[in-house]
């Protein structure tokens, strides 16, 4: 290769994952893999009550059966505290009861661990965890965020006053109340976002090992952000130093958001370590996390759209109850909060708007971020309300929603509703094509002739914009995060060329392996197996905050970006040197540095870096070795949008409902990776409709989960979704010299109201308005046949 | 997720497995494909303290197909599934086995195992009902032969006795004029039944000479639909024909509900399922 003479580039290539072959051959190393001399196991008695006071705890039995270790319950653990609660609903006062790593006193929801019983092996435990006697004296319990903030409801917390986490409002509420009293149109709406179980392949569970010696413990945990549960877990829990605790996270096998959080047992499981001497393990089996780990959604909202009778949205009004479970978990409040009403009014221009939420205590699962956390909320919201409204006036909803969009000049566009403005966007175009692909005006005409033979057609369009990128620092600490979120990265090139990259995001199947190394390949020049990416030890790692939020690219892939620019930079330097020229006639490309205008005379990367490996030779104060550290702290979000489209019919007898097509174009900004692209969109539009469909956690009035088991809890299978038809648009972003949005969360956004708004299109003929999700075939029955 | 301790015997043939089955008593449990047998144990629903593998005796598996079929109480559904002969002698067993769970169920459950079971919404009890199938077992005094319509008995209850183990189950193949079918409203997340209707039509000279229907899911057991049957024979089995006598599906049967379908909705999806299964039939038959 001569100098002058390209790489080919690999950014915009669909390269298959590298971290692949391992993880589907069952070569991964997950949490319940590992196995410790010596380790023992945890098994936790659960309460069946959602609501009770604790009697007494008899484990005698089970401390006499052979086998077993230990049993400890909440009162033994009174030196530790309870969970932090690291995100905080801004400017308004929170109530925040996070759980303790095991329930003292009283529970607050059926799955609370009472005890729990270490063991020889998983086994004995499990049998133990029976034999121990727990008397509990029943309470009343609440289950509806509504209803539990009522006069009379079950109080939950004695520090929660009617059981109100937070009350928390954004916009305008004068000019949305003004806009929607003089409004020529108003459409108004109950709207249930339901509550929905994230279900990981991989459920959670930590292990722990402590060495009395140093006071140090190792924790293994199932974690989509080990630097942030190491920082909370010593400085908040335990009150340790830092440095006491090394956290990894192997193979962590889907989080969706759950795997964010820091659970109770990463500390009880240390407890337990330093307690017994012993390693000990705790992996949930399915039941405990359909029961414990954070569920997402969850909530109700009563909504109002005001316009004009030509097509003007005029003004939102929107008060919604957020569902926080029986305790608050890590990031619980942000989610209803700036990830929801900041972003309310979508892609639409909207002169006012307002929203108020109160966030309440109920006796369920915790629940905080899941794929989307909010924007979905948002999106299916305004999504609806604007179908709702093109209903009402008689207008197309693809017109409506042309007339309202923010158009390309508006960029960067503050909506007033506190959140940073968006970057850039075009929405038309998304919408244009969507429509071309899926025929619109044909179906139409196709639509009316198949009504006439009763059959039942509907599409639904979606247009959607979403917070990717969740960072900038101090706008998150005005936002009531109580940390940064910059996200790190440091890129060494070893004495023989490799390049290892280590980063503070954490990859659990977002296939960022691949699509880091691709950038780190062409920005260097050097070849893509040549690139090594680490991640998830908070030993050898620098600090970082994780993957959440769709930032690992648009914040930690520029973190290694910037770092391999300051390789760049001191191989400039050190090349200078060598070629005895100035610096500012070095030319850094494709992987080689040589002097301007004379491409014959320089030195490939590898060359540099063995020299600056050795350093037998380098120029006057440069430290030896290519090692460079970057934390990216970005100066806004990005805004990714997109319009999908689907076509369903419905079988007017049953109430089922065929997926006939489903078109998505997304604008992620530029594409690193197409495949990886299309593969976080499709995920994100299979867990979009089912929520629409099928998904849905049932509790009784009681508090007792009627979907507490994946035969009653319907995650779509891949015979359940439909070909996805994708297509895209690219906006760069300004944000990020990548010009990179994010895609991890979007096919979740914009999908679920996608198919609702189908269903509902197609059941226009029998004068339904509204549906609540999942639209079971019962719901399209009863609302085919009122019933 | 882990069940409570269990002694283990895997004979392989069925008179290991009986006297195995007679010397544990009401301890033991038989094992098949471990499709219900096994979550169930896990979710410590069902402790049997042993549990006797079937799946090394050879003389329960297999099908025959001549003028009648024979199937193996632990011929797994895949192998019914990929069946030819077996499709053409009986279309709505294919039809039904085809819709179980998924490839991985359909590897490991077996339709011995699925009988015994009895679960009120698998689909194999309405085939057999409509087919109407002998199940052979045998026990400590001998082999028997049972009728499907006196098998199922109540919700995950049947005939068999204690120390009974199914054998085969048989039924007569299809020729000119029958047709058979199964048509299934399944539940979203195990796929079982919500509803399903299972139809077996005689025609002769374009007339509806015999009938049965069976439908499971919606009650507590699978159930024959008599007052279906009866207004479909002597009709010429016409889509209004069909409409008229479906309408009488679920008559007299206990409706289940829950949160996937309500008692009324179960109802009225009888009938549609019902009518759906019995299009097919006819004309699978014609
Ligand atoms: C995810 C999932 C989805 C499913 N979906 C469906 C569905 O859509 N439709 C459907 O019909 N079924 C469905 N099933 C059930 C499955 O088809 C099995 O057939 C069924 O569970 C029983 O068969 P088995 O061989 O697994 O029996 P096992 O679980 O091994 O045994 C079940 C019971 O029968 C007894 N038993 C087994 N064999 C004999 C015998 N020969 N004689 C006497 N007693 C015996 C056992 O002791 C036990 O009590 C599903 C199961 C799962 C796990």
């Amino acid at each position: 290769m001569t100098a002058t003479e390209m790489k080919e580039r690999l950014v915009g290539r669909a390269l298959k994952r590298r971290e692949d072959p391992k993880l589907i051959t069952g070569h991964g190393n997950y949490l319940d893999d590992i196995k410790l001399p010596g380790m023992l196991h945890i098994a936790l008695v659960r309460s069946p009550h959602a609501h009770a006071k604790i009697v007494s705890i008899d484990a005698s039995k089970a401390l006499a059966m052979p086998g077993v270790v230990a049993v400890f319950t909440g009162k033994d653990m009174l030196d530790i505290n309870p969970m932090p609660a690291a995100w905080q609903a801004a400017g308004v006062k929170n109530y925040p009861v996070p759980p303790r790593a095991l329930a003292v006193d009283k529970v607050a929801l059926v799955g609370d661990p009472v005890a729990m019983v270490v063991a020889e092996n998983r086994y004995i435990a499990r049998d133990a965890a029976d034999a121990v006697e727990v008397e509990y004296e029943p309470l009343p319990a609440v289950v509806d965020a509504r209803k539990a903030v009522e006069p009379g409801a079950p109080q939950i917390h004695e520090a929660a006053p009617n059981n109100i986490v937070f009350e928390w409002e954004c916009g305008n509420k004068a000019a949305a109340d003004a806009a929607i009293a003089s409004a020529e149109v108003v459409v108004k709406e109950e709207i249930i976002n339901q509550r929905l179980i994230p279900t990981p392949m991989e459920t959670r569970g930590s292990i722990a090992r402590y060495d009395a010696t140093t006071g140090e413990w190792t924790v293994w945990m199932t974690s989509q952000a080990p630097h942030v549960h190491r920082l909370l877990l010593t400085a908040f829990v335990f009150g340790v130093p830092e440095t006491k605790l090394r956290c990894i996270a192997p193979n962590v096998g889907g989080g969706f958001g759950q795997k964010i959080f820091c659970y109770n047992d990463m500390a009880f499981t240390m407890w337990a370590a330093r307690k017994l001497g012993r390693p000990v393990k705790f992996v949930e089996d399915r039941s405990e996390n359909y029961k414990y780990s954070t569920h997402g959604r969850d909530h109700i909202t009563e909504a109002e759209l005001a316009g004009t009778r030509d097509g003007k949205i005029t003004g939102l009004r929107v008060k919604t109850w957020a569902n926080i479970g029986a305790y608050f978990s890590t990031v619980a409040a942000g989610i209803p909060t700036t990830l929801y009403g900041r972003i309310i009014t979508g892609v639409y221009k909207i002169p006012a708007a307002y929203v108020h939420v109160t966030g309440a205590y109920t006796n369920t699962a915790m629940v905080d971020a899941y794929r989307g956390a909010g924007r979905p909320e948002a999106s299916y919201l305004i999504e609806r309300m604007v179908d709702r409204f093109a209903a009402e006036i008689g207008m197309d909803p693809a017109e409506v929603r042309r007339k309202n969009y923010i158009q390309p000049e508006d960029f960067p566009y503050d909506n007033g509703l506190g959140l940073l403005p968006y970057d850039s966007g075009n929405y038309e175009p998304a919408l244009n094509k969507a429509l071309e692909i899926a025929g619109y005006a044909e179906f139409r005409k196709q639509q009316a002739e198949l009504r006439k033979q009763g059959r039942y057609l509907g599409i639904g369009i979606s247009s959607y914009v979403e917070i990717c990128g969740i960072a900038p620092s101090a706008w998150m600490g005005g936002q009531g995060w109580g940390a940064g979120l910059w996200e790190s990265a440091n890129v060494r090139v070893h004495l023989t060329g490799k390049v290892v990259v280590t980063t503070g995001s954490l990859p659990h199947g977002q296939g960022l392996e691949t699509t880091f190394a691709q950038i780190v390949a062409d920005e260097l020049g050097v070849p893509y197996e040549d690139v090594e990416v680490q991640w998830g030890d908070t030993q050898g790692t620098p600090f970082g905050y994780g993957t959440y939020g769709s930032r690992s690219l648009a914040v930690g892939g520029v973190a290694i970006k910037r770092s391999v620019d300051k390789i760049k930079e001191k191989a400039r330097k050190l090349a200078a040197h060598l070629l005895e020229a100035n610096e500012a006639d070095i030319v850094f490309e494709n992987g080689r540095a040589y002097v301007k205008g004379s491409p014959d005379k320089g030195k490939t990367i590898g060359e540099l870096a063995a020299a600056a490996a050795v350093a037998y030779n380098l120029p006057p104060g440069m430290e030896p070795f290519l090692d460079e550290t970057s934390y990216y702290d970005p100066p806004n979000c990005t805004f990714p949008f997109g319009t999908h489209v689907c076509i369903v019919e419905v079988d007017p007898e049953t109430g089922h409902v065929k997926l006939l097509r489903y078109i998505a174009v997304d604008d992620c900004g530029n594409q690193i990776n197409p495949l990886i692209v299309e593969g976080q969109i499709h995920g994100g539009i299979a867990q979009g409709l089912a929520q629409a469909l099928y998904e849905g956690a049932v509790y009784n009035e009681d508090g007792q989960l009627l979907t507490g088991t994946l035969m009653d809890y319907a995650v779509p299978t891949a015979a359940m979704v439909p070909h996805i038809e994708t297509d895209h648009t690219v906006t760069p972003s300004p944000v990020n010299p990548l010009g990179v949005k994010g895609a991890g969360e979007a096919g979740t956004i914009a999908s679920a109201q996608c198919v609702m708004n189908a269903i509902i299109d197609a059941l226009a003929p029998f004068g339904v308005k509204h549906l609540q999700m999942p639209a079971t075939p019962e719901r399209i029955w009863r609302a085919i046949h009122g019933k | 997720m882990i069940p409570a301790p269990f002694d283990y015997y895997a004979p392989t043939s069925l008179a290991e497995a009986l006297t195995l089955l007679q010397r544990h008593g009401d301890d033991a449990k038989i094992l098949a494909g471990g499709h219900s047998l096994l979550p169930a144990m896990k979710l410590r629903l069902a402790s049997p303290s042993v549990l006797i593998d079937i799946n090394k005796v050879d003389e329960l598996r297999g099908i025959k197909v001549n003028g009648t079929v024979e199937i193996g109480a632990m011929t797994t559904w895949s192998a019914i599934e990929h069946h030819a002969a077996l499709a053409k002698a009986c279309p709505a067993m294919a039809d039904a086995v085809g819709l179980i769970g998924d490839i991985q169920v359909r590897n490991r459950g077996t339709i011995g195992g699925s009988l015994a079971h009895a679960d009120p919404a698998a689909d194999m009890p309405a085939v057999v009902l409509a087919v109407d199938a002998q199940i052979h077992v045998e026990g400590p005094n001998g082999p028997r032969a049972i009728a499907a319509a006196d098998f199922f008995t109540d919700m995950l209850s049947t005939a068999l006795e204690p120390g009974e183990i199914i054998t085969s189950i048989t039924f007569n193949s299809h020729g000119a004029g029958e047709g058979s079918a199964y048509a299934k409203f399944p539940h979203p997340a195990s796929r079982y039944a919500i509803v399903g209707a299972a139809a077996y039509v005689k025609l002769e000279n374009g007339q509806v000479t015999a009938c049965r229907v069976a439908i499971t899911g919606a009650g507590p057991k699978a159930e024959r639909q008599p007052a279906v049957e009866q207004a479909l024979i002597g009709t010429d089995g016409s889509a209004d024909a069909v409409a008229a006598a479906a309408a009488h599906a679920g008559e007299g049967m206990d409706m289940l509900g829950d949160i996937h379908a309500s008692e009324e909705y179960r109802r009225a999806m009888c009938k549609v399922y019902a009518k759906r299964a019995l299009l097919k039939a006819i004309e699978r038959a014609r």
